[in-house]
């Protein structure tokens, strides 16, 4: 808030009217209408519906398929988000030591932000594509018995890989800044109170970084859980048997493909449910201690 | 100054590898001939049929879709992007000029409004969404394709904090001037907001040109299809298999798909770092 | 041109908070007045109500014989210049000073005109085509104040404009302004903590206190004659020197000392002796002694610091004293001074309600 303000009736609602409408109409009425529909059930021809209560969250959500793709979805972002921001830290950390070729490096490693999920997923599909991709010829080479499109857990390696390469580059940037926002002078004291450089960076550096990396964990959870659906659907399509279906992925596919209405838009929201929980903690943290 | 020991660079050479040599495989082995991939497999160094590939992909129609050419894709890809950043920003900074400069009674809760946007991503209101566009008859329309993307919150967040970093005597100094509320708007706060505003273009760009599930659903037709999209068509058309897989076509176009946000991104590094940290706040 | 009149005039936020207690004052035609107190006391709400940047919840401001309490800031004809400048970062120095004038619609060679005018006067005419961040401090400083010159203002008005520049442009530029104040003839309002500052720029100051103005008129009459312990003990650097003491019918007694030359002063309440640090002399028949602590030599005068042996507080803080002298008094470490002063100069007040009682 602004000390001294204009204050005006209507000029400021016509500054802010653009964005509401558009909320109001793309955001919160289709939203309305999930949380609606989540109560319908349709018949086979979409002719009639009538009020269920939450028989359409019973039916949907506890049954296996749901149950399993929520697994697959905690496995996934877990992780997903552990791997990229242990990779990126790394990277970032080895980045701000040096000083001949630091924009190079910087460069290299923040450059894959630009790529599209999907297109990684697909570059990554053909990568591992059995005619000519050579990543699944090396594994099976180096003894795995390596075939994405029937084992579960290749299936899986193959979309945590994908979605980990095309998440390291954001998560890079960040700790990269957050690197170089600790204070020279902290640094210079650290370096004349602790001789070890691993001990340095665990005691002085890690937790100074802590915001960042909070931060970075909502960010890539979020990422784990909506982002990733471009490259599941460029890659595995969930398969094999939905071993490597997403929540987000379970969602598209019964409303779109299997056209059952009440139990995609049921599921809808509990994932807003989740949403909410998400942003909720992430707010809550970073108004506490997290911050320095 | 400390040493920098050579396990330092042998990690980050490691790392610049394993981020970049995907895509450079993906770019030589769009070079070589279809044969040449299905016998020897993906390809390290550039081929002879640069020209052939890219020519076919880009200018011939049936080249990678049934009528539409890579070009029209990258045409309808381009006016995503731009379409997309160009629309976020204007409207996220009229939102956000509102609700640091003016104090109004229901400025409380139009901010709450634009701030719930953020517990609602597409993906969780996907169908009605559809049903919407549908409604209003913006299937296959530019309007339908970015209107309903550009309101989220995060443009609006990081506009308001940038705006209440402005010292508030500007604003002061401006009134003593006399200058009205549009005045003060486009005579100081959005030149002085300039490497901002371009900032967000880049970041806005490229995370328009990279939408996928929105243009999935509400485009049909092919001639609306953007590169990403495009992507995912060819996808399909290597899995049903049929002649010979074209695994060059669908190396070159996520290479087509790829180049300009990367382009982007590349030449203005410094803003769009900037950007990206700053609106993250 | 035009007198400024604040009649008991009132700040309440919106949450309640009162910042301004009813203010009475006159300011004439040409006048420049300094608003001085501690930071938070309410004299920068009390300018900025002046200049229309915050609203004035009773009492009326007036500017000539217009009551402006409702005037948008724009059309009360006052300049300003800020704590932090506020230039506009991305216009050059001639588009801050011309961007008042376009929104007035004044004529185009009437702006250059007065453009001119003032950059020759505040010497920044070789400057006008850079922007503020190819300026150091003290050339943005003048840029603000030709942003307000060439508005031609009623009024101006300085927010601690100062501030933000190192000690000796500090000094150069107060010198500045004193003397194209005085060429202008612009009655004028300054705000700043800073005591030396108000002291030799006023014509007459204000010390405002919690939203009060404890006193106002000339710098020197409140240096010599202070209303209140406040005053006293905000105007004069060094500081003056306080004593608590009491009076016993004949004499005051501080400590275990009894200082003859006081009558009339009540017994039964808590005092306050004020001493000026230039009116302490060195004499062998002096009233009391200190230990010496400290003496900063300033080159031209010494300024020795001793305690009362006598008087430590129950949390052993000991009473500073602090004497201005010549710079051939030169006293060693813990040395013992014996000091005196005229009754005449020194003040009393009363401890609780800060009044002066002689």
């Amino acid at each position: 808030m602004k000390r001294v303000q204009f204050e005006h009736s209507a000029i400021p609602y016509m500054f802010i009217a653009p964005q509401i409408i558009i909320i109001v109409v793309f955001f919160l009425w289709p939203a309305a209408q999930a949380v609606y529909q989540s109560f319908l059930l349709e018949d086979a021809f979409g002719l009639s519906s009538q009020f269920v209560w939450f028989r359409n969250y019973s039916d949907t959500i506890f049954n296996d398929a749901w149950l399993q793709a929520a697994g697959f979805t905690i496995v996934f972002s877990t992780l997903v988000t552990a791997l990229s921001l242990g990779l990126a830290l790394l990277l970032a950390v080895k980045a701000n030591e040096v000083i001949r070729g630091a924009s190079t490096y910087k460069t290299l490693l923040m450059w894959a932000y630009a790529i599209a999920p999907p297109v990684a997923g697909l570059m990554g599909n053909l990568m591992f594509n059995p005619l000519i991709g050579d990543l699944y010829i090396f594994m099976n080479s180096i003894g795995f018995d390596f075939d994405h499109k029937l084992d579960p857990y290749d299936a899986g390696f193959v979309v945590v890989l994908i979605s980990v390469w095309k998440q390291v580059s954001v998560n890079f940037i960040f700790f990269l800044s957050g690197l170089q926002g600790i204070p020279k002078g902290v640094q210079e004291a650290a370096l004349m109170d602790c001789k070890s450089s691993t001990r340095r960076f665990w005691t002085i550096t890690f937790p100074l970084l802590a915001p960042t990396t909070f931060f970075l964990m909502v960010i890539n959870i979020t990422y784990a859980f909506f982002e990733t659906f471009g490259i599941i659907d460029t890659t595995t399509q969930g398969a094999p048997g939905g071993a490597t279906t997403t929540l987000v992925y379970k969602v598209f596919q019964d409303g779109f493909r299997g056209a059952d209405i009440g139990g995609s838009s049921a599921q809808s929201v509990v994932l807003m449910i989740m949403v909410l929980v998400l942003t909720v903690i992430q707010f809550r943290f970073i108004e506490k201690k997290v911050h320095y | 100054m400390e040493r920098v020991p050579i396990s330092t660079h042998i990690i980050l050479i490691l790392g610049a590898l394993f981020m970049t040599l995907p895509v450079w495989v993906a770019f030589a082995t769009s070079t070589h001939a279809p044969e040449t991939i299905l016998r020897e497999g993906l390809q390290f160094w550039p081929g002879p049929h640069f020209f052939e590939t890219y020519n076919e992909v880009l200018f011939v129609e049936g080249g990678v879709m049934k009528k539409v050419t890579a070009t029209t894709m990258l045409k309808n890809s381009m006016i995503l992007g731009v379409g997309f950043a160009i629309g976020k920003v204007i409207i996220s900074m009229l939102a956000a000029y509102a609700i640091v400069y003016f104090r109004f009674r229901l400025g409380v809760p139009l901010f709450w409004v634009i701030f719930m946007t953020l517990l609602l991503p597409l993906e969780v209101r996907i169908i009605p969404s559809y049903e919407v566009v549908a409604n209003m008859g913006l299937l296959d329309t530019k309007a339908g394709l970015i209107i309903p993307l550009i309101a989220s919150a995060t443009g609006t967040f990081f506009f308001r904090q940038f705006f209440k970093s402005v010292p508030d005597e500007l604003l002061e100094a401006a009134r003593l001037d006399g200058a009205s509320a549009w005045g003060f708007f486009i005579d100081i706060l959005v030149p002085l907001s300039k490497t901002m505003i371009a900032a967000i273009l880049i970041i806005m760009f490229v995370v328009g040109w990279n939408q996928y599930l929105w243009p999935l659903i509400m485009t049909t037709k092919e001639e609306n299809y953007t590169l990403v999209i495009g992507i995912k068509q060819i996808y399909q058309v290597l899995n049903e298999g049929g002649e010979l897989p074209q695994f060059q076509k669908a190396f070159a176009l996520t290479i087509l798909a790829t180049l300009p946000p990367v382009l982007v991104v590349l030449i203005f590094q410094r803003w769009f770092v900037k950007g990206l940290v700053e609106s993250e706040k | 041109m035009a007198q400024v009149e604040l009649k008991q005039v009132r700040k309440t936020y919106p949450n309640g908070a009162e910042a301004i207690f009813g203010v009475d004052m006159q300011i004439d035609d040409g006048e420049l007045i300094v608003f001085v107190g501690p930071s938070g006391c309410g004299k920068s709400t009390l300018l900025r109500m002046v200049a229309g940047l915050e609203s004035v919840t009773s009492g009326d401001i007036l500017i000539g014989d217009r009551v402006i309490n409702d005037v948008s800031p724009s059309e009360r004809d006052v300049a300003m210049v800020f704590q932090n400048y506020a230039l506009y970062p991305h216009m050059s120095v001639r588009g801050n000073m011309s961007y008042g004038l376009k929104n007035r619609k004044m004529d185009k060679a009437e702006i250059e005109r007065r453009i001119t005018d003032a950059a020759k006067m505040l010497k920044i005419d070789k400057f006008l085509d850079r922007q503020p961040n190819q300026l150091s401090g003290g050339q943005r400083q003048r840029v603000a104040m030709g942003r307000a010159i060439v508005r031609n203002p009623q009024v101006f008005l300085f927010d601690e404009p100062l501030s933000n520049l190192d000690a000796k442009l500090r000094v150069q530029m107060r010198i500045e302004i004193k003397k194209l104040q005085r060429r202008m003839n612009v009655t004028s309002i300054y705000v700043t903590h800073d005591q030396t500052e108000a002291m030799t720029l006023a014509d007459r100051l204000a010390v405002i206190n919690e939203g009060r103005v404890e006193q106002m008129g000339a710098p020197m009459e409140l240096y010599s004659n202070p209303r209140t312990l406040f005053v006293a003990s905000f105007i004069g650097s060094p500081a003056i020197n306080l004593i608590p003491a009491k009076f016993d019918g004949t004499s005051l007694i501080a400590g275990d000392m009894a200082l003859a030359g006081f009558s009339d002063l009540p017994t039964d309440k808590d005092l306050v002796l004020g001493v000026r640090p230039d009116v302490l002399t060195v004499s062998d028949e002096g009233q009391f002694s200190i230990n010496v602590d400290l003496v900063e030599q300033h080159g031209g005068e010494n300024l020795i610091y001793g305690s009362l042996p006598s008087m430590v507080s129950d949390a052993g803080d000991v009473q500073e004293i602090c004497l201005k002298a010549s710079q051939s008094l030169l006293p060693g470490l813990d040395e013992k001074m014996t000091l005196a002063f005229n009754p005449e100069d020194a003040f009393v007040f009363e401890k609780d309600t800060g009044a002066r009682l002689k």
